[in-house]
């Protein structure tokens, strides 16, 4: 079982897979670090020896930033634009689309499941 | 795409000439009046509050070193959305 930057990877996968179920490593950078340790892509999780692990972690720790450090300076980079109070900043508080999308119709991942408003009532003007 | 950088960052001649005026001490410190949304923080600016035009009225930005890089227009909203007729906080 290899256990690399705190997360179990699955046994049975490529490496070149396998690498990627660590947050901040995708398959471009999974093949970068084997190929910099010299290891088969193709090469199943499970079948790396001891020496290969040390190969890995050594270049994620060195040269790569994962997990809870890339999570955090993620937040840093939107705190700081909340903190500033320019235009990005606003958004990400209102919780819309940050980067000029529409908001008439879709931007759901942004704004969450549809809240239905209850139908106009009629005017009741005088 | 981004801007190239062999360019250097874009802020408007005139505004960049009052500023500088003021950090060479020319002029006294005071509010810089613009128009100029379109113009980049640049280091120069840290420590000046601008009125900045959002096409109504002058927003009042101090401008401090976290805002470099970023536009005067960012700190200037153009729309003022206070809710929806009818609905109730």
């Amino acid at each position: 079982m290899a256990r690399i930057a705190g997360i179990d990877l699955p046994k049975n996968k490529r490496g070149e897979i396998g690498l990627t179920y660590i947050y901040g490593i995708g398959r471009s950078t999974a093949q970068y670090i084997l190929d910099k340790s010299g290891i088969s892509w193709d090469k199943k999780v499970h079948e790396w020896n001891d020496d290969e692990q040390a190969a890995i972690r050594n270049i994620i720790n060195n040269e790569i930033k994962v997990e809870g450090a890339l999570r955090s300076e993620t937040q840093m980079n939107i705190k700081r634009l909340l903190d500033i109070a320019c235009y990005r900043g606003l958004r990400h508080r209102k919780g819309l689309p940050v980067r000029g999308q529409r908001t008439r119709t879709n931007s759901r991942t942004r704004k969450g499941k549809r809240k239905t408003v209850a139908g106009k009532k009629k005017a009741t003007k005088k | 795409m981004g801007r190239s950088i062999k360019k250097g960052p874009y802020v408007d001649s005139n505004l960049e000439t009052k500023v500088l005026a003021i950090n060479e001490g020319k002029n006294k410190k005071s509010v810089i009046k613009t128009w100029s949304r379109r113009s980049t923080i640049t280091p120069d600016f840290v420590g000046h509050t601008f009125a900045v035009h959002n096409g109504n009225k002058f927003i009042p930005v101090y401008v401090t070193e976290f805002m470099v890089g970023h536009k005067l227009g960012e700190f200037a909203p153009t729309r003022n959305f206070k809710g929806h007729a009818g609905t109730k906080k």
